[in-house]
């Protein structure tokens, strides 16, 4: 028996003995192992993906059945982008974003800096405490913050109200920096903002862990280098964990652009789902499904909804010439 | 000798066939509720199954908000819906219209039979614009205004005051701030919604009339902005939204001095909102001779639904029987729909919570003045518009007619698909 048959035999033995079914198994097994998540993804991904492309381009009254449905070419998209709720929902999603979205990063990093060169032996738990709010239910959260935010009963105003009042000599010092009366925090003019912390205060944790994980991946031996060159501290931080970090920092600003972009969930239950007085707290999401299921019109949220999502692939495009354009 | 095996084997035929139909004819029906409606039928379905054997009923709730849309995209798709389907008052004007219901004024359901039992002013909340019934109402929601006896005391204010006319309502605040430092209303924006919906003419809606025709840019709608207006101007709203932490707080410490909404809202009170200010409230009627609805709830049959029989024979049980009815009432303050219901001698108790008032005959007598308000499809979108506009009037100053002009126009691009 020479070399060349003894290496082949063993591959083709299986396939000369096995029936024609564990044959024809072997090849449609792999198949059926992965058609789960193709089932799933069929029913629950991509088909409401479609239908909802198709949906955006017609009236469609729900509770009529789908026989209701009525074709209107572009209509929906052209009253949508006609619709002053709609735009203002916009502006408002896009000041919630910057305002929750740029605090967020700013503060991560640094904070990532910090716990990994100044925490040793506590550095997981410091971690753990920080990533809590992001693991929270949203619902929670967002009832907390309205407790404590809440103008005659709430925490936040009580220790406002406390300093503001605070009288040395029947001077109320500090009066020019705190309020001395109750703040109506729904009021429009502190909705976003209100909003804003919300967010920034839930998702801060999450990217200081992603920025910390992409830290524990730099060499030390490059700071070794910056510390022979003379750096210090800061430049250390300046010139070698910051431009190390734009991967990461690419990735954590999608998922901020992304996630911010449908916030729905928080200013749903701080305003108690209709977007706060003057509707200053009303994101693009909630615009969305209030079209669909306040207003019955579910061809126009399903436009708004594509609308949506171009604008955040635009976007997302656009985070990519900055932060991930320059990797190479 | 064969006549006897003829007979015994005929007798002996009947009854496994009369055995089978009675097991046949045991049928299950899915009733979908949301709480604490849901209440009312679970307590009434261990007397329906005594008195149906052959119908079982099977409960499945849902929170009020799930649940309206869960019975929307079922409605939609056509897909797991169930046989008897409740509905709230602020989703019957879509629901009624969308033709997804069944007819119930039609053979063979016929509900003409029974329907001038009920109070009128329900009926043509789930009515269709052709005319046809859609669902046959449960409960309902007769508008009255709680107020606090103690605070109107020492302020030196009568009921009459409160309720002869607004301007005087709102005199009576301006009062109640300056003696007591508490506040009349929990949001100014209360007097529009009573102002609009007061004293329609039969057959005219909140915000638009039988032919569609948008209503708001109207002396109603003006003069509902400007009282509205006025109340925030002078100070006497807490301004703070209903069911928010700082309206149950102020209602149980007694800084919100009154309260209109359905007469419902007494159970709430005693309940859990402030229960400890038991012989403190009272009910009277609205101001200015207003009579208003709050809320209510209605039964319905799916076109597609699987037991439509059993389905009708469980939503006349629940709605035409006194028993039922009062059950209710005394289950979760679900005020009857059915008349006869309301002439028990159990409206006429006095309720110890307001003080040993009999309350429950004025509402029954405030119920039977409320107008017939006809329900539109785009209700709540122009509900949302015109809320929007009043934001303005009160947070930023703005011209009333100016905005009323904007909102009109803005319901016109709402309802474009008429």
């Amino acid at each position: 028996m020479n070399s060349i048959t003894s290496q082949s035999v063993p591959h083709k033995a299986p396939a000369k003995k096995g029936n024609f079914w564990l044959r024809k198994g072997n090849k449609i097994a792999p198949y059926f192992f992965i058609s789960p998540f193709f089932i799933i993804f069929g029913v629950f991904g991509l088909f409401p993906l479609l239908f909802s492309l198709y949906l955006s381009f017609h009236y469609w009254e729900p509770a009529a059945g789908l026989a209701a449905m009525e074709w209107v070419g572009l209509e929906n998209y052209i009253f949508a982008f006609q619709d002053d709720w709609f735009q203002k929902s916009i502006y408002n999603t896009g000041v919630i974003a910057l305002k929750s979205g740029i605090p967020q990063h700013a503060l991560a990093i640094p904070l990532a800096f910090f716990i990994h060169t100044s925490f040793t032996r506590w550095r997981n738990t410091v971690i753990g405490v920080y990533f809590i709010p992001y693991i929270t239910s949203t619902v929670a959260i967002s009832l907390v913050f309205t407790t404590l935010f809440s103008r005659d009963f709430g925490m936040v105003n009580q220790v406002l109200t406390s300093l503001g009042n605070f009288t040395i000599a029947d001077m109320k010092v500090l009066s020019w920096i705190f309020p001395v009366e109750n703040i109506d925090w729904t009021r429009p003019e502190y909705t976003k903002d209100m909003i804003s912390f919300v967010v920034f205060w839930r998702y801060v944790g999450w990217n200081t862990v992603l920025y910390l994980s992409a830290l524990q991946t730099i060499p030390r031996d490059l700071y070794e280098a910056a510390i022979i060159d003379g750096a210090n501290r800061y430049q250390q931080f300046r010139y070698v964990t910051l431009p190390m970090l734009k991967p990461m920092a690419f990735f954590a600003v999608t998922l901020t652009i992304i996630g911010n972009l449908q916030l729905f969930e928080e200013p749903f239950i701080i305003t108690g789902g209709t977007g706060g007085i003057d509707q200053a707290g009303k994101t693009a999401a909630m615009h969305m499904y209030i079209t669909a299921f306040v207003e019955s019109d579910f061809g126009t949220a399903s436009a708004i909804s594509w609308i949506l999502f171009m604008i955040i692939a635009g976007l997302t495009w656009l985070n990519h010439k900055v932060l991930g354009g320059s990797n190479h | 000798m064969i006549t006897f095996k003829k007979t015994a084997v005929s007798s002996l035929l009947c009854t496994a066939l009369l055995s089978n139909a009675a097991y046949a004819e045991q049928v299950e029906i899915t009733v979908s509720s949301f709480p604490n409606f849901n209440q009312v039928a679970e307590a009434a379905v261990p007397l329906f199954e005594a008195k149906y054997p052959n119908i079982k009923v099977k409960i499945i709730s849902m929170a009020y908000g799930d649940h309206h849309n869960a019975m929307t995209t079922a409605l939609a798709t056509g897909a797991s819906l169930p046989d008897v389907m409740s509905v709230e008052a602020s989703y019957i004007g879509r629901f009624a219209q969308s033709g997804g219901l069944e007819s119930l004024n039609k053979a063979p359901y016929n509900s003409g039979e029974f329907t001038d039992q009920i109070t009128p002013f329900t009926l043509p909340q789930a009515t269709s614009s052709n005319g046809e019934l859609r669902a046959i109402p449960a409960d309902i929601g007769p508008g009255a205004l709680f107020y606090r006896q103690d605070t109107l005391k020492e302020a030196g204010v009568t009921q009459a005051d409160l309720i002869k006319d607004w301007d005087s309502f709102i005199e009576a605040g301006v009062k109640i701030k300056a003696k007591t430092g508490n506040y009349l209303l929990a949001n100014a924006v209360d007097i529009k919604d009573i102002y609009i919906r007061a004293n329609l003419k039969n057959g005219e809606g909140i915000y638009f009339d039988k032919d569609h025709n948008i209503l708001v840019n109207s002396p109603r709608f003006k003069e509902a902005f400007r009282l509205a207006k006025a109340a925030r101007v002078a100070g006497i709203d807490a301004r703070v939204g209903a069911w928010s932490a700082e309206w149950t707080e102020g209602l149980k410490r007694g800084t919100i001095s009154s309260q209109m909404m359905g007469a419902w809202l007494g159970g709430h009170l005693e309940d859990w909102i402030a229960p400890d200010s038991t012989g403190l409230w009272r009910s009277s009627q609205l101001p200015n001779e207003a009579f208003a609805s709050w809320g209510g709830s209605f039964y319905a049959i799916p076109v597609k639904a699987k037991h439509k029989p059993e389905a009708w024979e469980f939503i006349k049980f629940m709605t035409t029987t006194k028993e039922i009815q009062l059950l209710g009432m005394k289950e979760v303050n679900a005020f009857p729909s059915l008349i006869s219901a309301q002439d028990d001698p159990f409206f006429n108790e006095e309720i110890a919570y307001l003080g040993g008032q009999k309350a429950r005959i004025e509402w029954k007598a405030s119920s039977a003045k409320i107008p017939t308000v006809v329900m539109d499809r785009y209700d709540e979108s122009a509900r949302q518009i015109i809320n929007d506009a009043l934001e303005q009037v009160l947070e930023k100053d703005a011209d009333i007619d100016t905005v009323l002009a904007e909102a009109e126009k803005q319901i016109k691009r709402k309802a474009r698909r008429r």
